[in-house]
């Protein structure tokens, strides 16, 4: 493997982690704070990259203004999911949460089969995202997978500064530590809890939109991205951020050089990698420091 | 005039003991003669509804009876289904004495390997390493051409038990995986009688309390996950046999949520609940996905399916068992699982 194929796969294992990374922060986040086991999370990421192929052809070359509109629709469903469906669930075993959150998968991949049908779609890279700059004399690089990468982390930046830095995200991170401190002191749980699930759609739905150009659009995407996202969340430590960040990019690494190197059995190098490393650290990479 | 009262005392308990047993006994009695009034194709549902009780069982000692919820239990559905793939040969039928046992213990000691390593974790890092382990067991299949790859393997020649059994024989059959159901049963109902059943029911309820008083918690629990992979293993075998044929999906994460979601629907904490969630989860598959009763509704089952599962989680949160729980003994089964899939940290 020369030094230009090497960078490919190195660039090309980033961008998915970072795409990993905004789909498992949405999780972690519903996960470590209000405590819900949400299968139905990769229905989210499916239902951003159907809007991807609904929407695109209205924007057009609008890219940007298509993934502000789809993050805005993602999180009013988001908020009205929770009001219907989640609220009543936090005070339930957590093996409800599983069964509810498992019939929520079926009913939306039903529902999404009713509205779209079951056909495998592609959605177009919008016009000055489409080509490629050239690495080294002979290979190129899609300009789109650049501008994935440069979103996912302009994404994380402003998660970060949010939940680490202002008045909500306190609020954020005292509510997953104790939650009737935090009504006692007079902080509406409900709402801030309605909120973060809608933020967590809106993360799972974004990435979905980000991902529809670069593979296509299909019925089940949700379901393989739903347990990889568990694993990174996991790996990472539940709750934690900056460790689903470190987890999503192991295993875009794990996983695109695993391909590169063992064709045969990559499909088995993230589970062995989660298996050693909770294995080593049960609790996960990150502990929850707060 | 102490005699009718001692002796009403002493047959109290007798007495709700064999009406514990009738119940299970009369169900198992109805299905004996069941093939006899029922048509082949109602007669296959019976089948894997009967096999999918048995997997349902053995994932309930680990998530009911120890507290370990388990997100990769068909790694040893599958294995079991594969070995006996595998260990059929082509032309010739093999025998049930060692390919039944084969098939049990390879579930088994995939079961050891797994179960020393996972057990260190706790709640849902469980889930998730158990699920990681199921996980490279389906890829192992998956992706590799020693048994069939994604294709799968065929099982055309099914076992025999020298002349006295022959499993190719439809009646054969649904005798051999009725009597593997009651033995199953049976055994995890005396097993969660004995000193070691209530060993498990102490780790369920505080682990910690266990290690103080003595007990090596580590090992029952071993112990408990070795004897339910070999159980599902079991499982697996039948399946294998009743379809003729194995493929990777068997190990899938969809497959060891759907076993668990039996659990949840049929009420996490009971054998009968195990069983009852079979029955309604598989029925209720059939019946929302079959032409023939639901019409064109049959295409989207996952709709009205979805929508029934949501209802019950809404209106029955102890799952079916709850509508047969005296209100006596409700809270005392109020959180069966619930303090071990994941909050220990809060």
């Amino acid at each position: 493997m020369d030094l230009t194929t090497f960078l490919i796969q190195c660039l090309n294992s980033v961008q998915y982690g970072l795409l990993l990374f905004l789909v498992a922060s949405g999780l972690t986040l519903i996960f470590g704070i209000m405590g819900v086991i949400n299968l139905a999370h990769g229905s989210f990421y499916m239902l951003g990259a159907y809007m991807a192929f609904a929407l695109a052809p209205l924007f057009g070359p609008q890219f940007l203004l298509m993934l502000v509109a789809g993050v805005l629709l993602a999180a009013f469903f988001g908020y009205l999911l929770e009001w219907v469906f989640f609220s009543y669930l936090y005070r339930r075993e957590h093996l409800q949460q599983v069964l509810m959150t498992y019939a929520l998968i079926l009913v939306f991949e039903e529902v999404r089969s009713l509205l779209v049908g079951n056909d495998v779609h592609g959605v177009q890279a919008p016009g000055w995202l489409a080509g490629s700059i050239a690495l080294g004399e002979r290979m190129t690089y899609p300009v789109y997978r650049l501008f994935a990468s440069a979103a996912c982390i302009a994404v994380a930046v402003g998660l970060y500064f949010v939940v680490n830095r202002t008045r909500l995200g306190m609020m954020v991170r005292a509510g997953a530590s104790n939650r009737d401190m935090v009504r006692g002191l007079g902080i509406n749980i409900k709402l801030l809890y309605r909120c973060v699930f809608a933020a967590g759609v809106a993360l799972a739905a974004l990435a979905g939109m980000i991902a529809a150009p670069l593979s296509s659009v299909y019925p089940g995407m949700g379901g393989s991205v739903l347990i990889i996202c568990f694993v990174v969340v996991v790996i990472g430590g539940i709750g934690s951020i900056t460790g689903a960040l470190i987890a999503s990019l192991l295993i875009g690494f794990v996983d695109t050089f695993g391909k590169v190197f063992f064709a045969e059995l990559s499909g088995l190098g993230v589970y062995l990698l989660m298996a050693v490393i909770l294995v080593w650290r049960p609790e996960g990479l990150v502990k929850r420091n707060y | 005039m102490y005699a009718p009262s001692s002796s009403a005392a002493s047959t109290a308990t007798p007495a709700r003991a064999t009406r514990g047993w009738l119940l299970p006994v009369g169900v198992a009695l109805a299905l004996a003669v069941l093939p006899f009034v029922i048509s082949s194709y109602q007669q296959d549902l019976v089948l894997k509804v009967l096999i999918y009780a048995i997997f349902a069982l053995s994932l309930e000692l680990l998530v009911g009876s120890t507290g370990l919820v388990s997100l990769g239990h068909a790694a040893f559905l599958g294995i079991g289904a594969y070995v006996a793939a595998l260990g059929s040969p082509a032309s010739e039928s093999a025998s049930v004495l060692w390919l039944l046992p084969a098939a049990m213990g390879s579930a088994a000691a995939y079961a050891l390997f797994v179960g020393v390593l996972s057990l260190r974790t706790k709640g849902v890092y469980f889930i998730m390493v158990t699920l990681a382990f199921a996980q490279m067991a389906y890829f192992v299949f998956h992706d590799t051409r020693i048994a069939g790859g994604s294709d799968g393997l065929y099982l055309n020649v099914k076992p025999v038990l020298g002349t006295l059994l022959d499993l190719d024989k439809r009646v054969h059959f649904y005798y051999f995986v009725l009597a593997a159901l009651v033995l199953t049963y049976a055994l995890l109902a005396l097993l969660l009688r004995s000193r070691f059943g209530h060993a498990l029911a102490g780790i369920r309820s505080n682990e910690q309390r266990m290690r103080a008083v003595g007990f090596r918690t580590y090992t029952y629990k071993l112990a408990a996950f070795v004897i339910a992979g070999a159980l599902a293993g079991l499982a697996g075998f039948l399946l294998a046999v009743k379809d003729g044929v194995v493929n990777p999906d068997l190990l899938s994460w969809h497959e060891s949520g759907g076993v668990l979601l039996m659990l949840i629907l049929g009420g996490v904490g009971h054998l009968r609940g195990a069983v009852i969630g079979a029955v309604a989860f598989t029925l209720l598959k059939e019946l929302y996905s079959s032409q023939g009763i639901v019409g064109p509704l049959a295409d989207h089952w996952q709709l009205t399916f979805g929508l029934t599962i949501i209802a019950f989680v809404a209106l029955l949160p102890k799952g079916l068992m709850g509508l047969t729980a005296r209100p006596k003994s409700a809270p005392a089964r109020a959180r069966p699982a619930g303090a071990v899939t994941g909050d220990d940290d809060e």
